[in-house]
């Protein structure tokens, strides 16, 4: 009654999430003979990436002090965060070299806190002059 | 404030007690039965480290979104206030985080390759890193503390952000500069203190040759609920100012504007959790520093050292960028 | 784990000679059930705290219909009556029904329907069990030193003003939110990493996929609960100003922070109600589910659809017109993956070979009341009909058919569903039918009214009222007095089967899931280690049959094989 086609439930269990370093070549000195679990960052890469890192927060502090209007500089000052914190995720964090549904849940979670702010700045930036500031030109109700 | 303070300390004594007794008396094999083999207990532990930082990032997504309507709403707020925080003192901790970062993730290398030595080192360096931050911290809470630079009712500042001298206008109403009376003190309803003689609510005295504060709403002063709750009745006197037509000098010297306190809540809501996420790394690498003397970590078993790290980038991470938001307002 | 080879199955072969005791039994004292890291006594133990809340939870509501039975003061004053509803809400949604299906009883049937011998993380699952525990007690000490009376919603600028204990009941809901978190994140790393050899993503059964919904809205929402309820705390406590207008500060920004997670929170209620309802529904009906790839997408659609529609509870409450226009369009597309679930239920039923034991009847209630309570939400998603019915009985009959009607139906059929496997007894099934029909019954008779006076104009959380709503207000109270009877009774029968009730077999119920392999109740790693799971087609019923002298089912043997590679639902 048991055929031999029949598998076993929980021994050995589907390892579908395959390492993703496996296929990661191009880093002469990757620890992939060191005989042990996931991706070795080469030093080179580590000092490198840290270098970047403080290159750039040298750059966002003395851009600071060119005044190209407010927007700009907000908008300069949060493209160096967001390099500077890609940076952080792809070598420190690993995520290039690693499985890739880790960076999914890394980037669904981000992506709803962009939601989170767009639809409450929408929100907010609507009542601000409709509903609480604005109280001369307040309709009678909201709808 | 004390409440917080008997609630903070039992639990940062809890924190390193519990790191450093587990650290000491954790014991092997570190295989746990349910898994097939030390691959399949890695994997699992790295996937719910990332969904905890998945969390992690939600977490911290709500001051960002506080931060960004009240700064989107209140700009010369932002833009005066901004003016308090020491540059110098933020670049010199995000400095101090990334070389912390760099030695978290080389320490995972190390364990990874079996250097046992060189890991407890760069531990070290971690958690110096770390307490330096909270150190650098303290200073400048201490400074804020002191200058009364801080957040919502509290915001009473001494001195202008170029170090100028403010002087606060007495209790007594019609007695400010520019001649309005001065608005009540506002009441709190929750029990907080009454020490402080000036209001958030209307901080402050216009600058001279500027239109004087009117309240126009004066539950809005009392710190009443008053209708808000369908947002109509409030009437901040920031928009009687800028109905007035009045244009609002965020120059260093110039007085505060209204509601500047709300730019120091956020400061504080912000930079208060970052540093509790700090606080909490340290009690994690303490842990890590007893195992890995104790010569737990090696190429098949490391998890527990990637997995703090990637916790302190992600810290690392948050402050990469309320660096700019918070200091680098222009 | 063991590695050993795997004996054939044949799920009543080696009956008289069990190797390992059952998890209920392999240690014994009371230590042995505190330090456990067993996700099935753990479950056990989830099981017991939050039936307890519920009987709690219960109590309060009973106390409030009470007082509404006749216009005036009856039994309480206006603040007691104030306090009352807010802990019946705070209890039921945070100790009761959030972590009721995932946490008890999906703790227990999840790792036994992937077949594997524990979740992921069985320290960190202990951890979350004692965070709920933590989480409740505070909740609990805000009740004795003087119990909040802002509503389960905290909202802002009353709960930050009001002279009640809010700080305990906050720090309560904060607590639990992280054991929700740490649960959710259990499972998801649980799904991923112990599906066994052979169940694809295709192939898990639909309860699995429910979990896995749940458990991502547990993971992505619940911290911004958390740091709400932290602003909120601190505003309290310090009085940071950040959402007080006084202080350029802004409540309507509250709304926005609490139900970014709160509306999700209504799928992390409902969404393992469906998932369970789905395997209810095909074992009883011994027939293929239908449209499978759809209730598994519709879960996960729900999950996706549940973050963009938060702005649906703050129609009326401050928030602006173009928001209401945005968020109402938004909620009405959550009709379509809800209204795929019910037809593909539906169709399962159609031509099936129903069996209608206690579960059965309460998956079949589950399907009429989860319609009237999702049908009436469309209704409330409309801007203009809810400016009228925004606050009043109407809303709470809605939420009630969702939350009680549905999700804590779901609970009380999945509890007698897995009660034999969880406890190795049957229960009586003639009074669980009962039960099941009068919990029904007395559901409508409490509920329906509501709609009624609800659109007349009757408004919620009020402690008194005018004498017309008299007549739907004893009814309503007349009802829920029948349904709390009914439930005592029907948890009675629970209990009194933990003494006196048969033996249950392996598969009491006819199904195809992994954990109906399991002996009842299992040993501690789930499957006896010479006797693993085969993992057949999940939602095949063909070869299962019934067999009188085991009083369960069990499988032909080799009629059929196993499912090839190729198999596709």
């Amino acid at each position: 009654m048991a055929a031999p086609t029949q598998h076993s439930a929980s021994a050995a269990h589907a390892h579908e999430d395959a390492h993703a370093h496996e296929g990661e070549h191009g880093h002469d000195d990757h620890g992939h003979g060191h005989g042990g679990i996931g991706h070795v960052l080469p030093l080179k890469v580590l000092f490198g990436t840290w270098g970047t890192l403080m290159v750039l927060t040298v750059l966002t502090v003395t851009v600071r002090s060119i005044d190209l209007g407010a927007n700009i500089n907000l908008m300069i000052a949060m493209l160096i965060a967001t390099v500077k914190a890609t940076l952080v995720c792809l070598y420190f964090m690993h995520l290039r070299y690693d499985n890739r549904f880790h960076s999914i849940v890394f980037m669904s979670a981000i992506l709803l806190a962009l939601l989170f702010v767009s639809f409450t700045l929408m929100d907010s930036t609507q009542y601000q002059t409709d509903a609480i500031w604005g109280k001369d030109d307040l309709s009678p109700l909201p709808y | 404030m004390t409440l917080a303070i008997y609630i903070f300390v039992p639990l940062v004594i809890l924190g390193i007690t519990y790191a450093v007794v587990h650290g000491l008396t954790v014991r092997g094999p570190f295989i746990q039965h349910h898994f097939d083999d030390d691959v399949h207990q890695f994997d699992s532990g790295k996937l719910g480290i990332w969904l905890f930082l998945g969390q992690e990032v939600l977490f911290f997504s709500a001051l960002f979104v506080a931060y960004i309507i009240y700064r989107h709403n209140h700009p010369e707020v932002f833009a005066y206030a901004h003016q308090y925080l020491d540059v110098k003192m933020g670049a010199i901790n995000t400095g101090v985080l990334i070389l912390s970062s760099l030695t978290a993730a080389w320490a995972v290398r190390a364990a990874q390759l079996g250097q046992k030595k060189l890991l407890i080192g760069l531990i070290i360096v971690t958690l110096l890193c770390a307490f330096g931050f909270l150190v650098i911290k303290y200073f400048e809470y201490e400074h804020k503390a002191h200058v009364g630079t801080v957040f919502g009712k509290r915001f009473v500042p001494h001195e202008a952000p170029d170090g100028r001298p403010i002087h606060q206008p007495d209790a007594t109403p019609g007695k400010t500069e520019g001649g309005a009376p001065a608005p009540k003190e506002p009441v709190n309803t929750v029990g907080g203190t009454k020490a402080q003689p000036a209001p958030g609510a209307a901080p402050g005295t216009p600058a001279p040759g500027t239109q004087p504060v009117v309240p126009e709403d004066p539950s809005a002063l009392r710190g009443e609920p008053a209708s808000t709750a369908t947002g109509v009745g409030v009437l901040p006197a920031l928009e009687a100012q800028k109905r007035a037509g009045v244009k609002i000098d965020t120059h260093a010297s110039a007085l505060p504007p209204p509601n500047t306190g709300m730019f120091f809540t956020i400061y504080f809501a912000m930079t208060g959790l970052h540093g509790i996420h700090v606080l909490a790394g340290i009690f994690v690498f303490i842990w890590l520093l007893i195992r890995a003397c104790r010569g737990h970590f090696g190429p098949r078993y490391y998890g527990p050292v990637d997995f703090a790290a990637l916790y302190w980038h992600l810290v690392d991470l948050i402050w990469i960028f309320l660096f700019p938001l918070l200091y680098l307002i222009h | 784990m063991s590695t050993a080879a795997h004996t054939p199955n044949a799920p009543h072969a080696d009956a008289g000679a069990e190797p390992e005791p059952s998890y209920l039994v392999n240690k014994r004292g009371l230590r042995s059930w505190l330090y456990t890291l067993d996700h099935k006594r753990i479950g056990v133990m989830y099981l017991i705290g939050i039936t307890l809340s519920f009987l709690l939870g219960g109590a309060f509501a009973l106390l409030l219909r009470l007082e509404l039975f006749s216009p005036g003061a009856q039994l309480w004053t206006e603040n007691q009556y104030n306090q009352l509803f807010t802990l019946h809400g705070a209890v039921m949604v945070f100790l009761v029904i959030i972590p009721g299906l995932p946490a008890a009883l999906g703790n227990f049937a999840l790792p036994l329907q992937l077949g594997a011998p524990d979740v992921a993380f069985p320290r960190l699952n202990l951890f979350s069990f004692y965070l709920w525990c933590a989480g409740a007690s505070l909740l609990l000490l805000s009740l004795i030193v003087n119990a909040a009376d802002t509503g389960w919603t905290f909202y802002t600028p009353y709960s930050t003003t009001t002279g009640t204990a809010v700080v305990p009941a906050v720090g309560g809901a904060f607590v639990l939110g992280f054991s929700s978190i740490f649960t959710g994140l259990n499972f998801i790393t649980t799904i991923h990493k112990f599906k066994p050899k052979g169940m694809t993503w295709f192939r898990m059964p639909l309860n699995l996929w429910g979990i896995y919904s749940t458990a991502l809205l547990q993971v992505l929402a619940t911290p911004v609960l958390g740091i709400t309820l932290l602003l909120l705390l601190t505003e309290r406590i310090l009085n940071i100003g950040i959402f007080d207008p006084a202080l350029g500060g802004d409540p309507v920004l509250f709304q926005h922070f609490f139900w970014f997670y709160s509306h999700p929170a209504v799928y992390i209620m409902i969404l393992p109600a469906m998932a369970v309802m789905s395997d209810l529904i095909t074992t009883f009906s011994h027939k293929h589910i239908f449209g499978y790839r759809f209730i598994a997408y519709s879960s996960i659609g729900l999950a996706a659809l549940s973050f963009l529609v938060w702005g649906h509870h703050m129609f009326v409450s401050g928030q602006s017109k173009l928001a209401g226009m945005v968020f109402s369009a938004l909620t009405f597309t959550v009709a379509i993956p809800s209204a795929i679930k019910v037809f593909n239920w539906v169709a399962t039923l159609y031509k099936a070979d129903i069996t209608l034991k206690t579960p059965m009847l309460y998956a079949l209630s589950f399907i009429l009341l989860f319609t009237i309570g999702g049908l009436t939400g469309i209704f409330l998603g409309a801007l203009n009909v809810d400016v009228h019915l925004h606050d009043t009985y109407f809303v709470v009959a809605h939420f009630h058919y969702v939350m009680m009607g549905s999700a804590l139906i779901a609970f009380l059929g999945a509890l007698h569903y897995w009660y034999p496997k969880m406890f190795g007894r049957m229960f009586n099934e003639r009074v669980g039918q009962v039960c099941a029909i009068f919990v029904f019954i007395g559901f409508n008779v409490t509920f329906l009214p509501q709609f009624v006076m609800g659109a007349r104009g009757m408004a919620r959380r009020y402690f008194d009222y005018d004498p017309e709503f008299t007549l739907y207000h004893r009814i309503s109270t007349i009802g829920a007095l029948f349904m709390g009877i009914t439930l005592v009774v029907s948890f009675g029968n629970l209990v009194w089967s933990l003494f006196k009730g048969p033996k249950a077999p392996r598969n009491p119920w006819g199904g195809t899931t992994l954990e109906w392999q399991a002996p009842s109740p299992p040993p501690l790693y789930n499957f006896y280690a010479n006797e693993q799971p085969v993992l057949y087609d999940i939602y095949d019923y063909d070869d299962l049959v019934y067999d009188e002298k085991e009083g369960g089912y069990v499988r032909l043997p080799g009629k059929k094989d196993p499912p090839t590679e190729s198999h596709e639902p």
